[in-house]
């Protein structure tokens, strides 16, 4: 583009694992000009996995839970506990909290999600986990017999109520839902889930929302929308995640959820443009993957980060190399293989695919038993799109193929 | 040559090193991991990605 400023950095907004990539896969393609990443928070990126596991159970500092910093990473540019404020993408600069307006050759927007707060006054002993300082802070307060209640029952919420289980809290799940991850797992393996967790000790109130938080300064109980109060010291509020676009609106964008990418990781605007110098990648990407088909979805899973920031730098790499070789790098179909894993006390699941575009009349048990160990095949059109195994690795490898061979 | 170390006391067996650099890493029967702790310079790439996509950040490179 002719307004495109060759001196000016690409700049990386986000500074978690999506971003970290992006730089990376950027250098590895051969882009050697400046890379600025900025970033909300003032640690360097990190994993954020044990967050819901080993940082609350243990003294996990960030040293433990950053990732490794590479060689070719020496010259980018770091703005820590810097928010972008508004982007412009016409004059090609971006305006942080600070005041600064950066003028950018090319931009990548990792800027992920944030925790969804219930709408409650502020009190103390309220939490969320998405970030290493909100872990750190919750750790404090699970001390053996505090009395915790999680809402939500997706993975987060029941990895969180494992953990505070084990550290001797007494533990209630509270969900609207009429079993727990019922979304991504389905009805057979949520009720099998539901169960585990039973069994372990963990209480769980499905089918109800949480109608008030009483105390005076610090939380005393949840009040339920059946009437029912459970006593509390701790609430941790695990439902759900907002995207944090506000600083690109009036972009022309498209942001019906989260930004949409074509399959290159190109921004894409309302009116159908793929753009050449701006990227999405990481969680708040909604892209289509012709694993599956041309429908553009959001995809929550840890890998997602990797594999859309690899892509974003390689394309944005040839654009910017200007060799001839841009047409043929966007044109190299990217279907990365979501996957998940979650440990909760003993039981440790794994999946390949989209579990979540199945309805539930198509889960089938492939091997094993479902009280045991199990590997569970998720169809659709008698396709097979997803694998879970509990307690199954190896097993899943042949249907992990299948998968990404069309699933038949 | 490119010298690998996993820590096995974080490795949580998940397997997804052995997509992206198959010659180093395998799962055997039992769901364990074993790997070759050497790898020729031309597999840096895969190993390097190998290190990427371990939910646990049990690989290391030992430059």
């Amino acid at each position: 583009m002719s307004g495109a400023n060759p001196s000016a950095p690409v700049v990386i907004v986000g500074a978690a694992m999506g971003g970290l990539r992006a730089a990376e896969s950027l250098r590895r393609s051969g882009y050697t000009g400046a890379i600025r990443v900025v970033g909300e928070e003032l640690h360097a990126p990190y994993n954020r996995p044990p967050l819901s596991k080993e940082v609350l159970a243990t003294d996990v500092t960030h040293e433990a839970v950053a990732f490794p910093s590479r060689a070719e990473m020496g010259d980018v540019e770091w703005m820590l506990g810097v928010r972008a404020s508004t982007v412009d993408l016409e004059a090609r600069t971006l305006t942080t909290d600070d005041g600064q307006v950066q003028p950018w050759r090319a931009l990548v927007i990792a800027t992920g999600l944030r925790a969804r707060r219930l709408d409650f006054r502020p009190i103390a002993g309220r939490h969320v986990v998405r970030s290493l300082d909100d872990a750190m802070a919750l750790r404090a307060e699970l001390t053996a017999g505090a009395r915790v209640v999680v809402v939500g029952s997706g993975f987060l919420g029941c990895e969180l109520s494992a953990t505070a289980s084990k550290l001797g809290c007494s533990v209630t799940v509270v969900t609207p839902s009429v079993e727990p991850m019922i979304r991504p797992l389905g009805s057979l393996v949520g009720q099998e889930m539901r169960r585990r967790l039973n069994v372990e000790g963990v209480e769980i109130f499905t089918g109800v929302t949480v109608a008030a938080i009483n105390g005076g300064t610090s939380v005393e109980s949840v009040e339920l929308s059946d009437g029912r109060v459970v006593p509390a010291d701790v609430v941790i509020e695990s439902v759900g995640s907002d995207c944090n676009i506000e600083w690109l609106e009036g972009t022309g964008l498209d942001m019906g959820d989260g930004v949409l990418a074509d399959n290159a990781m190109r921004a894409v605007t309302t009116e159908g443009v793929a753009l050449d110098d701006v990227y999405v990648v990481g969680d708040i990407a909604r892209f289509p993957n012709p694993m599956f088909d041309d429908v553009p979805r959001r995809i929550e899973h840890w890998n997602i980060p990797t594999d859309t920031g690899k892509r974003a730098g390689a394309v944005l790499a040839a654009h910017l190399a200007d060799d001839g070789s841009f047409d043929d790098v966007v044109a190299k179909p990217f279907a990365p293989m979501p996957s998940f894993w979650s440990n909760q006390f003993e039981i440790k699941l794994q999946a390949y695919g989209l579990l979540g575009l199945v309805t539930d009349d198509d889960v089938r048990i492939l091997e094993g038993d479902l009280a045991d160990q199990v590997a569970v095949g998720y169809y659709r059109d008698d396709r097979l799109v997803g694998v879970l195994g509990i307690g199954m690795k190896a097993a899943l490898l042949p249907y992990r193929k299948q998968i990404a061979e069309g699933g038949v | 040559m490119i010298k690998i170390e996993v820590d096995m006391n974080q490795c949580q067996n998940y397997g997804q090193c052995v997509f992206e650099a198959p010659d180093n890493f395998k799962l055997n029967d039992d769901d364990e991991l074993e790997y070759v702790a050497e790898a020729p310079d031309s597999e840096r790439d895969n190993i390097e990605a190998a290190v990427d996509v371990c939910p646990m950040q049990a690989i290391r490179i030992v430059e």
